[in-house]
């Protein structure tokens, strides 16, 4: 007769909940926060330990490692840091387009596109140091390895 | 930890090859294992850099199918990725290896066809070590972070930016000078001799980057053999010994707060240094990661050569060059030599050994040859940053 020994073990139900546990890890997710561009709403998260706001969102705070946060809505205003215009894409991609990166009002720096009037004719160092906010998103259908098609900011230089 | 030596070095022509990746790290393999006269049987194990052989060739677990062509027997064999710094992090943990007594003699280097792939295919496999969920979208390319860099370098240090691209202009010149005088080199024989107005003129790739401010896509594969120091007069009366290494990773580019002083940067070349018990006064040749003109300046100020905002003026004033204050890429460095991302940082070290043999080409040759040099290798946009500082002795005491 075989006798099947049993020694202890986890109950499957105690797995499951460590599991459901561990997903709360992540407080803010990609697709969370790109469903949020997609409504024009540019999410992050705050701090409870240094008040700091985190965006893109990580699953620790940016500043100071903190995993207790809070979601937040952006103004999507800040300061126009740096920029360059693209001649020559990836493929996938048509030039010119104009990467920028903006330091938000409430701290973090953001990445995105800038969408100016006269294109990239406009395109000048004067622009460096102007106030941006977030006009709307640019998508990026994807390819074959980009699982997907995926979203980013744009901004547009602010009226004086 | 024991002191680890280099006892031999190999490199294959740099780019475009007709041989297949296989091919080109066999070769460069062979030629270092000839250099130190040891054979397969006393390799232990390999460390290679690739970072994109699925995409030129199909291609993954490279390290292990290359220790199989030179049949070296069953041996432990990995491959390293760490975008185009992966040559040097698999150099820096191979001799770590050795330092610690897990082998003796081992294998190391790297590999990378990327001219294969055509400019736009190449452009979006290299965009692959961005950060894809927020820079993905984006569409940024390389020479795109750096042109942002060197928007912020000219903010950063009130240079306008008509100056500063004048100024970086003078790392093309010179990096072109010495790639067309290197045989290996993507460039010899071409673009000795070039003008500011060429440079600052050519077809821009990204504002205010040009063609002429980017290093190019390269075939191409260097290697190199290491061993235990206390060994390494056995096999070779130039042992080159590795006193110090560094490496730090960086993050996604909205998290760096400065991109002209990205920390990654200062704080492996600072590990590097304090390992070897050397300061940048100490060094006599630099192989630098001037993927871009700018980069060339902004690693020369993270790893202490020049002050913060100093590196494009001195440049300007040939203070890298031959009889200036720090001798940098005399191969050509990536702009001059090519660049086959997996295979560099082994490249910057096969040039710094032949320049402490007197045998880099002539014209680059350091006169008399140097005691101390350093390489410094980026991957991705600061992602990966690896440090190594090479010298003639085991003495790591100061002169």
């Amino acid at each position: 007769m075989i006798v099947m020994m049993v020694a202890g073990g986890k109950e499957q139900e105690e797995i499951e909940k460590e599991l459901a546990m561990a997903e709360e890890y992540i407080p803010l997710t990609y697709a969370e926060y790109e469903e949020g561009l997609s409504r024009g709403k540019l999410l992050g998260l705050r701090c409870l330990s240094c008040g700091k706001i985190t965006c893109h969102p990580m699953p620790v705070c940016q500043w100071c490692g903190s995993r207790t946060m809070e979601r937040v809505e952006l103004s999507g205003e800040g300061e126009l840091l740096t920029f360059t215009v693209i001649r020559v894409a990836p493929e996938g991609f048509e030039a010119p387009y104009i990467p920028c990166l903006v330091r938000a009002i409430e701290g973090p720096i953001l990445i995105g596109r800038l969408e100016l009037a006269q294109g990239d004719k406009e395109a000048s160092q004067a622009l460096i140091g102007k106030r941006v906010k977030m006009s709307g998103t640019y998508t990026h259908e994807g390819d074959k390895f980009s699982g997907g098609a995926h979203l980013c900011p744009v901004f547009k230089i602010m009226e004086r | 930890m024991r002191d680890v030596a280099i006892i031999g070095v190999g490199h294959t022509k740099f780019g475009r090859a007709t041989r297949s990746s296989l091919e080109l790290f066999s070769e460069a393999a062979l030629q270092a294992m000839d250099d130190a006269g040891v054979t397969g049987k006393e390799i232990e194990a390999l460390f290679q850099g690739a970072a994109l052989p699925g995409f030129e060739e199909g291609q993954v677990m490279t390290a292990a199918f290359s220790a199989a062509e030179l049949n070296l027997g069953p041996i432990p064999a990995t491959r390293y990725e760490g975008a185009c710094a992966s040559a040097s992090v698999a150099i820096r943990d191979a001799a770590m290896w050795v330092a610690s007594g897990g082998f003796d003699i081992v294998l190391a280097g790297g590999v990378e066809k990327a001219l294969t792939m055509g400019t736009a295919f190449a452009t979006r496999t290299f965009a692959m070590s961005c950060h894809s969920p927020t820079e993905g979208p984006v569409g940024l390319t390389f020479p795109g972070v750096f042109a942002m860099a060197a928007r912020r370098y000219a903010v950063e240090y009130n240079i306008p930016l008509e100056d500063l691209r004048e100024k970086m202009a003078y790392v093309s010149i010179k990096n072109h000078r010495h790639g067309a005088l290197n045989p290996l080199a993507q460039f010899y024989k071409k673009m000795g001799d070039l003008k500011v107005e060429d440079v600052v003129n050519a077809r821009l790739v990204a504002d205010p980057l040009t063609l002429l401010d980017c290093c190019p896509f390269s075939d191409g594969a260097a290697a190199i053999v290491l061993c235990a120091a206390e060994e390494a007069r056995r096999y070779t009366d130039d042992p080159v010994y590795i006193l110090g290494t560094g490496q730090a990773s960086g993050c996604a580019l909205s998290k760096m707060e400065d991109l002209t002083k990205p920390v990654s940067r200062v704080q492996s070349s600072r590990m590097a240094f304090k390992q070897a018990g050397l300061e940048p006064k100490d060094i006599d040749i630099l192989e630098i990661h001037d993927c871009f003109t700018i980069a060339e300046l902004i690693a020369l100020e993270c790893m202490g050569f020049f002050g913060w905002g100093e590196a494009a003026a001195a440049t300007a004033e040939g203070e890298t060059e031959i009889g200036g204050k720090i001798p940098t890429n005399m191969s050509g460095g990536l702009i001059g030599k090519g660049h086959p991302i997996g295979a560099t940082g082994a490249s910057q070290v096969y040039w710094i050994v032949k320049q402490m043999r007197g045998d880099a080409a002539k014209g680059n040759q350091v006169d008399p040859v140097p005691e101390y040099g350093m390489t410094d290798t980026l991957g991705g946009d600061f992602g990966t940053l690896c440090h190594l500082i090479l010298g003639r002795s085991r003495n790591r005491s100061r002169r």
